[in-house]
């Protein structure tokens, strides 16, 4: 069957949003999930997609500050909002506090669950600058890292909490 | 894993929501915070020709009470209720099951009203709300009708819910100045559904139980209401005696099944005991009021 132009226009919508403080805007399909509009239509594959079943946080993002699976999203939904992925969060020539409380504290072995763990911590802090241990895995208990055992996760975002509180005193 | 391919709607109103639902009958499907709708269309188990986007509909995400009624919007996210002291001072039956949904992530887009919508059997939004006593109002083009929670889930991942109507609203009344509830729930791990969950909510007048609502996750076609408990509580003391009791009859109305998550027997079990719990938090909770 071939479609007629309306019925491609409604299958297909042009989306505006920022994308790490800078504008973008692009033309998807309707049923196009957010982690591939991330990754292939921006090319910013710093976001992964792990499990692809709303199940292991590897594909978080900030939907407006807001911690999202990206999995689990249409691009269309995005449209009108402010999209932060983990190309964003450093200065540049710099790190943030929470990628370095990473480095520090060895917090990622393999990597994979790294972007999104680091998005939901960045989330946290934001909230809450002084979380308390378990408040830290509570809020990453949506995150699965196989590699860790989330020891050194938890002591990276406490690195973070004291780096962010030292530089705002 | 990609969606089949489907029109997108973004109404910015009610009406223009249900004149778009009207025009799709029962091939649209109506999408709020989306945590179960899109996986299910991911895996192709859902294959709607058009999609509803009711997230720019202004109004829907309020959380408030109003004239003895609790008043949960259609866009009030999961996370929304797992923050809200509201809900922590009277309704301690959904504060308890708020941070249980799920994960934190899917709990800042998944909305109640859309949990209901979707009937999952093993959804803890059911039974809590059960147990609470609530209602849901829908709209369609020809108005309002309000459907209480019992006869709202038909089945598993069926409702009352016409093609062409929107959940509204989610209500609960006002359970009074003396008032506990709880929700306990077993799971194997953050984010997977209940092995058994229950859930309790009991007002008090003068001394004794006005009402008791007890419902159960994860042991039936649906969440259950344990009418039997609840009407041998209804009018007495919540003394020990009558909480074992209640417990018994409560466990007794589980239909559980043996699963990977657990034996029947032990999930009846687990029932007995988060019954016998949630009735005595709710009773230290009329104490402490």
């Amino acid at each position: 069957m071939t479609e007629t132009a309306t019925e491609q226009a409604v299958h297909t919508k042009q989306v505006t949003l920022a994308v790490n403080g800078q504008a973008r805007s692009a033309s998807v399909e309707t049923r196009l999930l957010l982690v591939h509009f991330i990754r292939e239509t921006l090319g910013l594959t710093g976001t992964h997609i792990g499990c692809d079943t709303t199940s292991c946080g590897a594909c978080t993002v900030l939907l407006d500050g807001v911690p999202v699976k990206s999995c689990t999203m249409f691009a269309v939904q995005a449209d009108g909002h402010e999209l932060t992925t983990v190309e964003g969060l450093a200065p540049p020539g710099g790190l943030h506090p929470v990628q370095e409380g990473f480095h520090e504290e060895h917090g990622l072995q393999c990597g994979f669950c790294t972007p999104g763990m680091m998005l939901t911590a960045t989330a946290l802090l934001a909230e809450n600058p002084d979380p308390s241990e378990e408040e830290i895995r509570w809020a990453i208990s949506g995150n699965i890292c196989r590699c860790t055992g989330y020891q050194n996760i938890v002591k990276s975002v406490q690195y973070a909490a004291a780096k962010m509180k030292e530089a705002s005193e | 894993m990609y969606p089949a391919s489907f029109e997108y709607h973004a109404p910015t109103s009610l009406d223009e929501a249900l004149s778009v639902l009207e025009r799709y009958g029962d091939e649209a499907k109506v999408l709020a915070g989306g945590q179960s709708l899109i996986p299910l269309m991911k895996l192709r188990f859902a294959s709607p020709r058009a999609l509803v986007d009711v997230n720019g509909i202004d109004g829907l995400d309020e959380l408030y009470e109003d004239n003895g009624m609790l008043n949960i919007g259609a866009l009030v996210r999961h996370k929304a209720c797992e923050r809200s002291d509201l809900l922590r001072s009277r309704y301690g039956v959904l504060a308890d099951a708020a941070p249980q949904i799920s994960d934190p992530i899917v709990r800042n887009r998944g909305t109640v009203a859309g949990s209901l919508a979707h009937a999952d059997p093993q959804g803890d939004w059911g039974s809590a709300l059960l147990a609470a006593g609530a209602q849901v109002q829908v709209r369609g083009s020809d108005g309002t009708r309000t459907i209480p929670l019992d006869d709202f889930f038909l089945g598993p991942f069926t409702t009352a819910l016409e093609p062409t109507e929107i959940v509204t609203w989610v209500q609960v009344p006002d359970p009074g100045p003396k008032a506990g509830g709880a929700y306990f729930k077993l799971e194997r791990k953050v984010g997977d559904f209940a092995t058994v969950a229950v859930g309790v909510h009991v007002s008090f007048s003068n001394g004794n139980v006005e009402r008791a609502g007890i419902a159960l996750t994860g042991v039936g076609p649906r969440n259950l209401r344990a009418e039997a408990a609840e009407q041998a509580l209804a009018g007495h003391a919540l003394d020990d005696e009558a909480i074992v009791e209640a417990a018994r009859l409560a466990a007794e109305a589980a239909e559980p099944r043996d699963d990977i998550r657990g034996s029947a027997e032990y999930k009846r079990n687990v029932v007995r005991v988060f019954t016998e719990r949630g009735l005595r938090k709710a009773a230290e909770e009329r104490e402490a009021s």
